[in-house]
């Protein structure tokens, strides 16, 4: 015990660093954990929190018998595994295929281009979209209108407006996603190729027995972890993007958790649902991190 | 006969791999034009004069030059003041974030520390759970940062991805060259400050750009904590612009603006051009490191 005090004694410097980080997370991230209490409270604004008076979980069976409930559950998981389907493929795809690009400036200036939406804002990205899919002058409508002769308003349909949702948000992140894939590629040893030609392999072979066992570790790994965010179908997108129209099948919890706690000032309910929320994304990330864990030790 | 076969086989493959190679090549074509027409779009929607007619629409180039819609946004007070505030929350927020994540990374990548575990524990848990959207408003509102700048810049300051990213960078640095200053002398502070920095500038090069960025982009943080346009960042401006109708709000209420709808569009893509030039002309500078910075927080975290 002595001891101890005496290292700590001298590290005292180390400790005093900690201080201000150590403030901002108990300030900004674990008093709002108190604040969760609401979420089984009668509260009202301009109270204090432990004034309100208890509530039990009565906003929780208010959320699980409104017909709300199994619409924002459904709509987040469709636009999420709709992304997952089609935003956690195309990284991989687009990895095995620069790879095979031989030309180390073009390689250099594709992966530039595709990081580049990553930077940008979802106001941004957002209104981009709506430009390009807006009716009678965005590009891609204009394409549509001139293929089929029809004229599509995707904006306003609301199972389009799902996959303008998922699209737009691949979009964003093809290039960023696939670095981690980028990278694991560029460590397989060349030697590989060139014996696999000697042998007579075609293109295709090769990247079936070589290019793809050497990142699908990375694969097995980046898939479950996204997994665990299942819940998380992209709220800043959804915010920006999604209009009256479409909402009906648009809404997510996020946003519907934002809708009522702060637009129709339901503190309570909105804190519940809240939780809800959190619980269960807590114990998806949790369960997958221990499935990644298992996997990876497996593996060695 | 065998030298006939093989011949044969590789012509075969080569003529293979050519089509596959004109068509990887044309794939990735599309795939640039795709990321970045949208773009150039913006670009010369922005820089297309008056006289194009609202419904005659531009798709590979700009009609004529005009630049009018550019000093439309740098005369227009609502935007500079925006843009004002987006910069002091982009430059005073990244260098504090600098700050306390080294401040905070340091001593949790020493591996004597006592307390080390737990306190990192404490911090990774924040990432994995919050208290969500209406107790941190309330948080925020008896802190008394509504309707500063401060509530855009403080409930972020620390990101914990950024820091364990910073923590296993400190822990891959040999430990002999901070023991070495020790032995002369320095104490924890002077080897961080002589002896560590000047190592980890490639990972503050990606530390920089993460915040930066996610300083430069903040939307929603000002739409829950500011109420009072003069605090409004670009994003939100930019936003209330493109939405808005008129721009009767922009021109900052003067009637004597009395703008057709393609000027309304140009203004408008004029403020998207100057809300993301900054960061295009930043990025595919630090390429290398961000790439690198990616890989360890992938492989680490």
């Amino acid at each position: 015990m002595n001891r101890t005090l005496r290292t700590m004694r001298k590290d005292r410097m180390l400790y005093l660093m900690l201080v201000p980080g150590l403030v901002f997370f108990l300030l900004f991230k674990y008093w709002p954990m108190y604040g969760i209490s609401i979420a089984f409270k009668d509260y009202k604004l301009g109270r204090e929190i432990w004034e309100a008076p208890w509530a039990g979980f009565k906003y929780f069976r208010q959320f699980f018998s409104s017909p709300d409930c199994a619409r924002v559950l459904i709509n987040t998981f469709v636009i999420s595994f709709g992304k997952l389907l089609v935003g956690f493929p195309s990284p991989i795809l687009f990895a095995i295929l620069l790879n095979e690009i031989q030309r180390r400036g073009a390689k250099r200036f594709i992966q530039t281009v595709v990081y580049l939406p990553h930077f940008i804002s979802w106001v941004v990205v957002g209104n981009l979209v709506l430009m390009m899919l807006a009716p009678k002058t965005g590009l891609f409508s204009t394409a549509i209108t001139a293929i089929t002769g029809n004229d599509v308003n995707v904006l306003l349909d609301p199972d389009a407006f799902r996959w303008v949702l998922i699209l737009s948000d691949t979009w964003k992140e093809l290039g960023w996603s696939a670095i981690i894939y980028l990278a694991a590629l560029s460590g397989v040893d060349m030697n590989l190729y060139e014996a696999a030609a000697i042998d007579g392999a075609s293109r295709g072979r090769m990247m079936w027995h070589i290019t793809l066992p050497a990142i699908r570790s990375t694969i097995v790994i980046m898939l479950i972890l996204r997994v665990g965010k299942i819940l998380d179908a992209g709220f800043e997108q959804i915010l920006i993007m999604s209009n009256a129209l479409v909402n009906e099948k648009c809404e997510i919890i996020d946003t519907y958790v934002y809708k009522v706690g702060l637009q129709q000032a339901r503190y309570s309910y909105s804190t519940a649902v809240n939780l809800f929320k959190s619980a269960c994304g807590l114990v998806m990330v949790l369960g997958v991190n221990t499935v990644a864990r298992r996997w990876e030790e497996n593996m060695l | 006969m065998s030298g006939v076969y093989v011949k044969r086989r590789s012509d075969r493959i080569r003529r293979n791999g050519r089509a596959f190679v004109v068509a990887n090549s044309i794939f990735m074509a599309l795939l640039v034009f795709v990321t970045l027409y949208p773009f150039y779009y913006v670009i010369i929607g922005s820089i297309s004069g008056d006289s194009v007619g609202a419904q005659e629409i531009y798709f590979l180039y700009p009609k004529d030059l005009d630049l009018s819609a550019y000093s439309m946004v740098f005369s227009t007070t609502s935007i500079l003041r925006a843009y004002g505030n987006t910069l002091f929350i982009t430059i005073v927020g990244t260098l504090l974030s600098l700050l306390l994540t080294t401040l905070t990374a340091y001593p949790l990548s020493k591996q004597r520390l006592h307390g080390r575990r737990v306190l990192t524990t404490l911090f990774y848990f924040t990432m994995l759970f919050n208290g969500g959207l209406v107790p941190t408003y309330l948080v925020i509102r008896d802190l008394g940062l509504i309707d500063t700048l401060w509530a855009l810049i403080l409930p972020k300051v620390i990101s914990v991805y950024n820091m364990l990213l910073l923590i296993n960078f400190f822990k891959s640095i040999p430990s002999g060259l901070e023991e070495s200053a020790k032995i002369d002398g320095a104490g924890d502070m002077t080897a961080l400050i002589r002896i560590v920095l000047p190592l980890s500038l490639p990972i503050f090069a990606t530390l920089t750009l993460f915040y930066a960025v996610g300083y430069w982009n903040s939307w929603f943080d000002a739409v829950m904590y500011l109420n009072r346009s003069r605090n409004f960042p670009l994003q939100l401006v930019l936003r209330e612009i493109v939405q808005s109708v008129d721009l009767s709000y922009v021109a900052g209420g003067g009637a004597d603006y009395s703008m057709s709808d393609t000027t309304i569009q140009s203004v408008r893509l004029a403020t998207i051009v100057v809300a993301i030039l900054p960061i295009m002309m930043v990025y595919p500078f630090l390429q290398k490191y961000f790439v690198k910075g990616v890989m360890i927080g992938a492989i680490k975290g």
